[in-house]
This record gives structure tokens, C-alpha cells and sequence, in this order.
């Protein structure tokens, strides 16, 4: 037996212990034990991938009495990066779980499944079959339902978004199921060594690619299956929401990587074209809902589509330059999507456990009643400010070196020793550019306010106010995570070459690490050393602390409760800027896509026209998708139901009339 | 041996821009006020001001935290990056750190960032408000600058901006060609609004439909605000020595030498003036434009910056 076989049956006996343990243990200490052992599964988990990325090799076989292939697992390096991956998130969101989860959330349900959905998103990776892949990946939606559900006790919002979820998840399990068949059917085995062998220009595969594309882009969160996002993640406790958002999502990207890397190389530059305008628009839409966002989960959800739109407009930026030859530009594009799939797991699912940690300290999610939190949270505070540094890729966070990877992959990807590859590519490469640097400039503003508001400046509520520092247990995924985004950000050079391996020798960029972990993609021409950046920022930061020691030797700082007070008196915290006065501008300038609907409300005092008593203001900014794209169809279906239910009238004869007409219809067309 | 020149020309440039900054600022706002008919305060005064701000203590908010006091040395450090890393005196990249147009765009957004939290941790409505609208503009105006960056890279093959400059010192046709004037004038625009400037905001007021970059500093005093201040006058420096260098990149330093670097000095600070005196006449005959038609500006010169780009691809 191999050590990555050795290292997959762990995970089993794990997932056998953590079930019952969830079973069995009493309530008092059944968070404890359980998150214990699923933080356990997830270290299983990463030990296995990493032994599978490092070119450990093995295999488990599950027989089945099904006349089939046995299913195989065993995960490649591509596989082993993911299920690492899946596996950090997973052990983040288990350690702050111990910590965080209570009533609902510490039921024996819950932690059942947070173990199965830890378990299943760990082992699809691993599938080498159409049947094993779509066996995990269930085992994993299945999982994570249950997971939601067992808060379907405590919250009554949590049953329209539990629909949404399961209806958006089956839908993408039927693309994916509806894409693998096809394939199949076409290759006449269902490995995917049988699928490899297809040829991706005949119309079969283009069919095939486009069903796949779809169902792993509803588990990545693309527009325009988005909307049980912004339902679902603010439902989920701080913990689960990591784990969907920093964890589920990379499955659906490695379900893409799957098809454009492996089964499907090579493919035609339209299938690139089609990736990158999916992910353009998933991240400008994306980041534009989240910058207007008030409640803290939602904004977090909306931008998990823009990050996940930026994974694929890398994906697609690499296939079409593949396409056109431009190789060197493409693998780099690849390398960077990897990347920025790697950052957002580090920074999503340390912002979703600082969200965790405010909704357990403050009991509220909405920014615009938050405020202060930095100086009463310091831990949380620092945590959630690094992420949110990844988040807006500044320098020298893990966001920033992926996506400064991408745009080197953009900007060298038009041209190729001086000659111009494609038009297609010379107006593509440019827009994306565009694209990028909108999102990246409204990911600032999303993540200043984001901290700004809830972080800083006095606190908006009382209950703000009465907010304390959440236990050890919780800090210490926290602080993790937040390390996790600065040490990526830190090491391109190695990371870029453990990524590059995994993708495959044909698919390496040509990288080697400069410095002490810079990255040097000698393919594209491009340097980056961020270690030497941070000495360098050091050294310009001593002649000011210089001067600042020098300067603080006079008397100490003065504070006042408002100084200045902006000019006013009687300056109240309620007075203060709010998440959506902060939106304000961005509204009014995006106004045409975010269509939102003011209600402004006046009451005069008395009769006069000119004393006002009280304005009340509300404005919702609904999501466009959902109202255009979704509701006519549902309210389509309804509308069919409501027909429908005319011939179900409850009588027994009516329904004996049925089976007879049908018993009479079936022996017609037999006899025909 | 170039590793060492190019850090000796970092310093020359650090300590250059340090000192001409605030005369830069000087400069400005003399000339402005000799065109509007008064007497001005002379070219020092921002030096005068800095120099009196060192020496007193900030008077901070209560409920503000340790944003107020690491904010601005953060803007000042991003600035002072800006300065050592920009092709200003010479073209020597510093080892292992070339650079590399969004490296520098990155540094750069990382003191808009430390300013615009500085305007909330006030905790009053003004801050709010003008971090706010700060980011907005800041939002829309990165499309606009990589967008020209990226257009300027493609002659020269690269994205280290060094590289840019000496290509265009050493075929000066490349900085009279359509495709470079387009993206230069986008460049431009871009740099006004990314440093606080007529149209887009307008330096000199204190009033609130007005104010942006103000209304953030508001509540700052003492080192606090002399940080504040000296970062983003640095930052206004350098990015007119960058834009001053790419329409007229003559004069810059390629090769050590001790001559060269005292010639560099020389040439880069009278570009910077000079620039400086245009903007300020400029200035004079511009009204800030209102804050929701300044998208609409930008909106221009991002069209100008996408044909600039699509242009030299296809055209060239």
C-alpha cells in the first residue's frame, strides 16, 4: 500500500469517526469532539493531496455490483493542489466551528454533515471516472444541504434559500451529468483516460464543453447561476460560509481545469472567447453588487462571483491564446488562474470566519449598524483587515501577486515575438485588461468600506458597542488564515512552480524563482520579487519613524472626544458615513445596471411645508439576474403548475380514466 | 556594479523629490495666485508648513483608533516607494524589483487605501463623505491608467517602465506617434484625478459640494497632517517626473555617472517645475467639474486609452 493510499483510506476511517462521534456525543461536548475530528479529516486531507502533488501515485478501487467500470480514485498533482486546498479552508472552518457553532449549528445534523460535505469535497479531486466524480461531487452538495438545513429549526429565512440552493445545485449537477454522458457516449468508456481521447473540435465535444461549462460554473458561482449565492451564504454560520465560499467553489473551478486541461486540451478559441466573457461579466457584475452591499455575508458572497469570474477570465484568456499559439502568454494565464484560486481560498474564508466572528460578538451583519470594531476586536479586526488586503489585491498579499500574474499573462498575450497573434486576441487582451482593472479598482473600494466601516470610526449601534473579542478557539483560524494571504503573497516563485507542475509538463510555464521566493516567468518577460519589496518599504519607513520618535519626544498625543468634529457640534455616531451613503456615488454612476428603487418618505411638522419632522429613506438594490432572468421563468412555471393542477382533482376515477388511456396509448404504439 | 548605481540613483531621486515637493507645491499655488491677482506666499510656504506640523503633537479622536496615526506614515512610505521606484533621474532598475507599471500602480493604491480609511476613522459625516467619493474616483480612474500604461508598454515589448522611457529616448519618433498621444492624453487625465486636481477635485476649497481629497484631511492635525500632506505632494511629484518623462525623456540618466546623475538631477527638476506652472495655468482657466459628470470624463479617456491600445495592434 502506497502513502497516498494509506492516505485516502484515512480519510474514510476519519469521515467513519467524525459520523458517529457527531452521533454519539452528548450536546456539551459534542462540538468539541466533532469539529476536533473533522479538523482531523481536513489534515488528512492535506497530507494526501500533498503527497499526490509532490507525484505520490496509488489507487482505491470500489467495486461495484453495477455492470461497469470499478471506481477508481486516485488524484494527480492537479487533483492533490485542490484537494490541499479544499482541505486548509477545511481545516480553518472546522477549528473556528469548535468555537463558534452553538444550538442549531452544534446539532448532531450539523456536524454529521459538515464532516460528509468535508469529505466529499475532498475526495472528487481524487476521481479518475465519470461515476466517482459525480458520486463525490453529490456526496458534496448533499453535505452541504444538510448543513444548511440543520438551521432550518432556528430560521425561517433559511427554507426559501435552502430551495434556491438545491435547485441551482441540481441544475448544475444535471449540466455536468448531461456533459459527462455525452463525452462518454462519444469515447465509449466512462475514465477519463477514454475521455482524453476525444477530439475537442467535433461538434460532440463543443456540446459537451458548453453543458460542463454551465454546471461548473453554477458550483463556482458564475452569472447568471449566481442567485442562490447572496441567498445561501448569509443563511450559513460564519464557519460553513468559509467552507462553501473558500472551499466549494475551487471544485467547480477544478471541474473547468478538469475539461480545458485534461479531457478537452487544446480546445477551439471560441470555447476561450465564451470563458472569458462568462467570467468579465461575473466579475464586473460581481464586484459591483458587493460594492453596494450593506450586509456584511452578502457583500462577501458577491464577491466570491467577481473572484471566481477572474479565475475564468484567466482560463479563458489561456485557451484562447493557446489556441493562437501564443503559448508562453497562455500558460503564464493558466498559472494565474491557479492562483487566484489559491488567494481567494486564504482570503475569502479568513473574511468569512472575521464575518463569523462579528455576527457572534455583535449579533449583527448589517455594516450600516456596525462600526468600531477594530479597537474592540483587535485580533479579528487585523485578521479581517489582511484579508481584505488580499481581497483588494494590494501588495504584498496573495491577491495582488495572482493578479498582477494575469495581467503580465494579458498584456505579453497579444504578441508574440513582435507579431500580432490574432485580432480576436488585440481586442480581447485589452478589454480584459479593462475589465480587470475595473474590478480590482470598485475590490478596493468594496473592501475599504467593508473594514472601513464596520472596523473603524465609533460604533453605529449599541450593540456594536457592547462587542467583545470572540474566544482563542475562533482567533486561531483566524490569525492562520490572515497569515495564509501574506506568506502566498510572499512566496509567488515557489507557489508558481508547485502550480505549474501540477498542471502538467505541457501546460509549465517557464518560471524559476529569483531572490529569496520571487517569481521570474521568463516566458512573459516578467519579474517580481516581494520579499526585496517589503526590505525596501522597511528601509523608506526607518528615516520616518526616525523623525517620528523625534517629533513624539514633545508632549504626549492629546485626545478629544470629537476634536474637530467636521466643523459641527453635537456630532452623533448615527451621523457618521454609512456602508450605503458610502455606495451612494457608485449607485448613482452604475445606476443603468443596478437599477435600485429609492423610497423616500417625509413628514412635515404640522402644516408647514418647510419644517421637516423625520425623512425616512430606503433604498434596496435588488439583484438584476434574479429579477429578469429568474422570475419570468418561475413565474412561467407557476403559471404551468396552476394549469396542471386542473387535472389533478383528487377523484379516483378521474385518476383510473388516466392509467386506462395510458395502458390504451402504451399498447398502440407497441402494436404500431 | 548597475545594481549599485541604480540604488545610488534611488537615494539622488528620494532625497531630490523629498525637497522639491512641497517647492513644487509652491510653485503651483504662487503661480496661481500671481494669475488670480494676489501676492501669494511665496514658493517656500509648504515647506514652512511641513516643517511647522513636524513639530506638534496630533490632536486625535477618542474613538479612533491606530488607523489615524499608521495611515499617514503608510501614504507617505507608498509615496516614497513611488519615488524610488519610477524612472525620475535614471533608468537603472534596482535588482529583483524592475519597475513594472502595475507593481507601481499597486504601491500607489495602497496610500489612496491608508488615506481613504484615515478619512473614516475620523468617524464624522466629512470624512465619510470624502472618502467616499475618493474611492469612487479612484475606482473608475484604473481602468483609465493601466489602460494607458498598457498602450505605452506595447512599442517597448515590456511593462517595466524604465524600459518605456529608454525606448523612447532612443526613437523619439515613437513620442510624436497617434497611438502614444492618445494614451499619453488618457495618462494625463487619469493622473489628474488620481492626484486630487482640477477638474476632478479642487485643491484649494473647503467647501463641502467640493470637496474630496479635503474633506478626508479634515480631521487630521499636527504630524498627522504634515504626513498626510507630504505624501500626497510626493505622489503629485512623482507622477508628473513620470509623465514629464515620457513626453520628454531627454536628459535622463542610462549610464552611471557622476555627471550624468548632477545633469539628470538638473533636467527632471525644471521638466517638473515647468509641468507644474502648466498645470497651475491651467488651473486657473478650469472649474471643477461636478462629481457625477466627472465619470463622464473618465469614460473619455478610457475610450481614448482602449483605441490607443486596439490601435497599435491592429493599425500599427
Amino acid at each position: 500500500m502506497t502513502a497516498l493510499e494509506a492516505g485516502m483510506l484515512g480519510q474514510t476511517l476519519l469521515l467513519v469517526v467524525a459520523v458517529a462521534a457527531a452521533l454519539l456525543t452528548p450536546t456539551s461536548w459534542r462540538s468539541r469532539v466533532s469539529g476536533t475530528l473533522c479538523t482531523l479529516l481536513a489534515a488528512a486531507g492535506i497530507v494526501t493531496g500533498a503527497i499526490a502533488l509532490s507525484g505520490g501515485t496509488g489507487s482505491l478501487t470500489i467495486p461495484t455490483a453495477l455492470p461497469m467500470d470499478p471506481l477508481v480514485l486516485s488524484p494527480d498533482r492537479l487533483g492533490g493542489l485542490v484537494m490541499v486546498v479544499v482541505s486548509v479552508v477545511g481545516v480553518l472552518a472546522s477549528l473556528f466551528g469548535i468555537g463558534s457553532a452553538r444550538v442549531a449549528s452544534a446539532s448532531r445534523a450539523a456536524w454529521l454533515s459538515m464532516a460528509v460535505f468535508l469529505y466529499g469535497m475532498q475526495l472528487v479531486p481524487a476521481a479518475t471516472d465519470v461515476v466517482s466524480f459525480l458520486l463525490f461531487w453529490e456526496i458534496m452538495t448533499l453535505g452541504s444541504t444538510a448543513l444548511l438545513l440543520a438551521h432550518h429549526a432556528t430560521r425561517g429565512t433559511v427554507a426559501s434559500a435552502l430551495v434556491w440552493y438545491s435547485a441551482m445545485s441540481q441544475l448544475s449537477f444535471f449540466f455536468v451529468l448531461a456533459g459527462f454522458a455525452m463525452l462518454a457516449g462519444l469515447a465509449g468508456g466512462t475514465g477519463f483516460a477514454d475521455l482524453a481521447t476525444i477530439d475537442p473540435y467535433s461538434w460532440q465535444a463543443s456540446v459537451a464543453f458548453l453543458l460542463l461549462l454551465l454546471g461548473f460554473g453554477g458550483k463556482a458561482e458564475l452569472v447568471p447561476l449566481h442567485v442562490w449565492v447572496p441567498r445561501v451564504l448569509p443563511e450559513a454560520p460564519g464557519h460553513v460560509a468559509a467552507a462553501m465560499s473558500g472551499a466549494m467553489v475551487n471544485i467547480g473551478v477544478y471541474g473547468a481545469l478538469l475539461v480545458l486541461v485534461r479531457l478537452l486540451p487544446n480546445g477551439p478559441a471560441w470555447w476561450g472567447v465564451l470563458i472569458m466573457v462568462l467570467g468579465g461579466v461575473s466579475a464586473l457584475y460581481g464586484i459591483l453588487q458587493a460594492s453596494v452591499a450593506s450586509n456584511l455575508k452578502v457583500l462577501l458572497a458577491y464577491s466570491t462571483t467577481e473572484n471566481m469570474g477572474l479565475v475564468f477570465l484567466g482560463l479563458g484568456a489561456s485557451v484562447l491564446l493557446r489556441a493562437d499559439n501564443a503559448t508562453a502568454a497562455a500558460d503564464a494565464a493558466l498559472v494565474a488562474a491557479l492562483l487566484l484560486m489559491l488567494s481567494h481560498a486564504a482570503f475569502k474564508s479568513t473574511l468569512f470566519l472575521g464575518a463569523g466572528a462579528v455576527a457572534r460578538a455583535a449579533g449583527e451583519m448589517n455594516l450600516d449598524r456596525l462600526g468600531g470594531l477594530g479597537s474592540r476586536m483587535p485580533w479579528t479586526g487585523a485578521a479581517f483587515g489582511v484579508a481584505a488586503m488580499g481581497a483588494a489585491a494590494l501588495p504584498v498579499t496573495s491577491g495582488f501577486v495572482a493578479e498582477w500574474m494575469l495581467l503580465q499573462a494579458l498584456i505579453h498575450g497579444s504578441r508574440v515575438d513582435g507579431e500580432v497573434v490574432s485580432v480576436t486576441a488585440s481586442v480581447a487582451m485589452p478589454l480584459a485588461v479593462a475589465v480587470i482593472a475595473l474590478t480590482a479598482g470598485l475590490a478596493l473600494l468594496t473592501f475599504v468600506k467593508a473594514y472601513g466601516i464596520a472596523f473603524l470610526a465609533r460604533p453605529r449601534s449599541q450593540k456594536a458597542k457592547l462587542a467583545g473579542e470572540v474566544p482563542l478557539i475562533m482567533r486561531i483560524p483566524l490569525v492562520l488564515g490572515a497569515l495564509l494571504v501574506v506568506v502566498l503573497g510572499l512566496l509567488p516563485g515557489p507557489l508558481a512552480m508547485a502550480v505549474g507542475s501540477a498542471v502538467g509538463p505541457e501546460f509549465a510555464p517557464d518560471v524559476r524563482t529569483i531572490g529569496l521566493a520571487g517569481v521570474d516567468a521568463r516566458g512573459i518577460d516578467a519579474v517580481l520579487d516581494p520579499t526585496t519589496f517589503v526590505v525596501l518599504a522597511g528601509l523608506l519607513l526607518l528615516p520616518v519613524l526616525i523623525a517620528l520618535f523625534i517629533s513624539a519626544r514633545r508632549p504626549p498625543v492629546r485626545t478629544s472626544p470629537l476634536p474637530w468634529a467636521g466643523g459641527g457640534s453635537r456630532l452623533r455616531p448615527r451621523m457618521q458615513y454609512t456602508a450605503t451613503s458610502y455606495a451612494e456615488p457608485l449607485v448613482r454612476v452604475f445606476d443603468d445596471v443596478l437599477r435600485p428603487s429609492r423610497d423616500v418618505e417625509v413628514t412635515h411638522v404640522g402644516e408647514s411645508r418647510y419644517l421637516v419632522e423625520r425623512v425616512h429613506v430606503e433604498q434596496t438594490v435588488s439583484d438584476v439576474v434574479e429579477t429578469r432572468l429568474y422570475r419570468p421563468v418561475l413565474n412561467l412555471l407557476q403559471r404551468f403548475g396552476i394549469l396542471a393542477r386542473r387535472a389533478q382533482n383528487g377523484s379516483i376515477h378521474r385518476y383510473l380514466s388516466y392509467s386506462f388511456v395510458a395502458l390504451l396509448t402504451v399498447l398502440i404504439v407497441v402494436s404500431l | 556594479m548597475t545594481g549599485a548605481a541604480a540604488i545610488i540613483i534611488a537615494l539622488v531621486q528620494l532625497v531630490l523629490f523629498v525637497f522639491l515637493a512641497p517647492v513644487l507645491i509652491g510653485v503651483i499655488r504662487q503661480v496661481r495666485a500671481r494669475l488670480e491677482g494676489r501676492a501669494g506666499s511665496g514658493i517656500w510656504q509648504p515647506w514652512r508648513d511641513v516643517r511647522k506640523l513636524l513639530a506638534k503633537n496630533p490632536v486625535r479622536a477618542a474613538d479612533s483608533s491606530w488607523m489615524l496615526a499608521a495611515g499617514p506614515v503608510t501614504l507617505l512610505v507608498s509615496s516614497l516607494l513611488l519615488c524610488a521606484l519610477l524612472p525620475l533621474v535614471g533608468t537603472l532598475p534596482l535588482p529583483l524589483i524592475p519597475s513594472d507599471l502595475f507593481v507601481i500602480v499597486s504601491v500607489m493604491l495602497i496610500g489612496v487605501v491608508a488615506l481613504a480609511l484615515v478619512g473614516l476613522d475620523a468617524g464624522t459625516a466629512f470624512g465619510g463623505m470624502g472618502s467616499s467619493r475618493h474611492m469612487t474616483v479612484a475606482a473608475l480612474v484604473e481602468p483609465t491608467l493601466l489602460l494607458a500604461v498598457y498602450a505605452l508598454s506595447i512599442p517597448a515589448g515590456t511593462s517595466t517602465l524604465s524600459l518605456i522611457v529608454e525606448t523612447r529616448l532612443e526613437n523619439p519618433a515613437v513620442i510624436i506617434s497617434p497611438v502614444s498621444l492618445l494614451a499619453m492624453v488618457a495618462l494625463a487625465i487619469a493622473i489628474m484625478a488620481e492626484t486630487s486636481r482640477l477638474p476632478v477635485d479642487n485643491p484649494s476649497t473647503h467647501l463641502e459640494l467640493t470637496m474630496l481629497h479635503e474633506a478626508m484631511v479634515l480631521e487630521a492635525s499636527g504630524r498627522d497632517l504634515a504626513w498626510l500632506e507630504l505624501g500626497s505632494w510626493l505622489k503629485l511629484a512623482a507622477l508628473l517626473g513620470l509623465l514629464a518623462n515620457l513626453i520628454v525623456p531627454w536628459g535622463i540618466v542610462t549610464d552611471f555617472s557622476v555627471l550624468g546623475v548632477l545633469v539628470g538631477v538638473g533636467t527632471v527638476t525644471v521638466k517638473i517645475l515647468l509641468l507644474g506652472v502648466v498645470l497651475s495655468v491651467g488651473e486657473v482657466f478650469l472649474a471643477k467639474a461636478r462629481l457625477f459628470r466627472v465619470p463622464e470624463l473618465l469614460a473619455g479617456s478610457f475610450a481614448l486609452g482602449l483605441l490607443a491600445v486596439t490601435a497599435s495592434y491592429l493599425v500599427a
